[in-house]
């Protein structure tokens, strides 16, 4: 391979201005994980919502949340990021359409919200399995010792269903983390991105391409262990992840 | 709304999008969907194997493909297979490889991590029994393999397999990061060519969405058919 390895490239001035390449990608890192975590709070909050919603008895309730999922499910995520920011602003009334196009930070937002309400749907489908895979007599005897629907959901299916699903939520986080990258393509510098600009700046592909995966798995391997402490503290003595 | 909207732009650019574009995608989709669940098996097979360091190596693969976005893992390809076709075919320079070969391999590659684990769950699924009695018949190995765990556990894990090959469908739009024309990239050079962003983003959409709605409606009567069998 006539490739010219430069491992010190790291710590050479990029043209941007803002310090060393290290410096770059490090922000880079820095705005991936404020995205993701922006967008996993949307996530969390829009997927328990459309999950409830399609476990509840009124038909219309589960029929809405069909159609969400559906609807976020059956488009790439790089295309529900162009219609959050090319689409949406001229479809909406002239004045708000021009608001939404002078929000400094539109990459950042447009990503976090387009990101965040992907995963909602995967989450939904998350919490919906959590909630069916408790057994029928639980809602029973809530609705037996007279709580409210809104109550049985609150106090009794809720907190075992969030502690049964913490595993596969572990790994729609780390989706999120990686979906974030794609908001590359409406301009937002990301840890991908940085490793991308990079690579135009310095012509050292693998290096920077390498950077970045190494970071990547560091941020893996740090919410692995993070969400493994956490199902420990929530877990139920006896029941599933209980050891 | 859509007063001063021009939806013949799409009318007009039809044949570019479909002809080119999306025989592109369903091309890519389809190859890097076999050529995926192919070396998905043997990797599987690899870990499953008993020989510590084999499975060692196509864990660690697995594992590493699986943290990384596939925005990045198509960076890594496309700046890579160049490099890659040059030490196999031990030319002098890094090989020119074309949009299509270069984001093939990419799917592929990435892709047989996440089939890999598919038909690891498939692979275990299937009873002890099976295997035993297959050696009992005599049969080798490779034979029981080939002939009586791989093609139920193919069959158990058809669903999850078509699933994953919607996602592929959808996830095959990112190739847009390296200017590779897929149906998307052809949309979106069409709209930028005659400044008809909205039409052409909200047509792009409505296309995919009809596919992967078609597609996953179709996975969800497979599974009621292949339930009721069993």
């Amino acid at each position: 391979m006539n490739y010219h390895w430069n491992w010190r490239i790291f710590w050479e001035p990029a043209p941007s201005g803002t310090g060393t390449y290290l410096d770059m990608l490090l922000s880079g890192l820095v705005l991936t994980i404020e995205t993701a975590i922006v967008a996993w709070i949307i996530a969390l909050l829009f997927g328990s919502i459309v999950g409830i919603l399609r476990t509840l008895p009124s038909k219309t309730a589960s029929r809405i949340g069909f159609l969400y999922v559906e609807f976020f499910r059956n488009m790439p995520l790089l295309v529900q990021l162009f219609l959050w920011f090319f689409v949406l602003p001229e479809l909406l009334p002239e004045a708000w359409g021009l608001w939404l196009k002078q929000i400094p930070n539109a990459p950042f937002y447009t990503t976090a919200v387009g990101v965040g309400l992907f995963m909602s749907a995967r989450v939904a489908e998350q919490v919906r399995a959590g909630i069916g895979s408790l057994p029928r007599g639980q809602m029973f005897a809530a609705t037996a010792l007279g709580l409210t629907t809104a109550q049985s959901y609150r106090y009794v299916l809720l907190p075992m269903a969030f502690r049964i699903i913490m595993p596969p939520l572990t790994s729609e986080f780390l989706n999120t983390i990686k979906n974030t990258s794609v908001g590359i393509t409406i301009g937002l510098v990301e840890l991908t991105g940085a490793a991308r600009s990079m690579q135009e700046f310095s012509f050292q592909v693998f290096e920077a391409f390498t950077a970045a995966t190494v970071l990547y798995l560091l941020v893996n391997i740090v919410v692995v262990i993070a969400m493994r402490l956490l199902e420990r503290r929530l877990a139920v003595p006896g029941y599933i992840t209980g050891k | 709304m859509f007063a001063n909207f021009d939806f013949d732009v799409i009318r007009r650019s039809l044949g570019f999008l479909f002809l080119d574009g999306m025989t592109f995608t369903m091309m890519l989709t389809g190859l890097s969907g076999l050529g995926g669940l192919i070396f998905g098996t043997l990797i599987a097979l690899m870990r499953l194997s008993g020989f510590r360091l084999l499975g060692r190596i196509a864990g660690l693969y697995v594992d590493l493909i699986r943290s990384l976005p596939l925005v990045l893992v198509i960076f890594w390809f496309y700046f890579l297979v160049p490099y890659i076709g040059q030490w196999l075919t031990g030319a002098s320079r890094p090989v020119h490889v074309g949009a299509f070969v270069s984001s093939l391999v990419t799917f592929i590659m990435f892709e047989a991590a996440y089939f890999s684990e598919i038909m690891r769950a498939g692979i275990q699924s299937i009873s002890k029994g099976q295997p035993a009695a297959a050696q009992a018949l005599g049969l080798s190995y490779s034979q029981t393999m080939r002939y009586v765990v791989l093609p139920q556990a193919f069959r158990n894990m058809l669903p999850v397999l078509l699933t994953q090959t919607i996602v592929l469908f959808q996830d095959t739009s990112l190739v847009y990061v390296v200017s590779i024309p897929d149906f998307l990239g052809a949309a979106s050079e069409v709209a930028h060519r005659d400044g008809r962003l909205v039409e052409m983003y909200l047509f792009a959409a409505v296309v995919y969405f009809v596919i992967s709605c078609a597609a996953s409606f179709g996975v969800r009567r497979l599974q009621m058919h292949i339930a009721f069998v069993r």
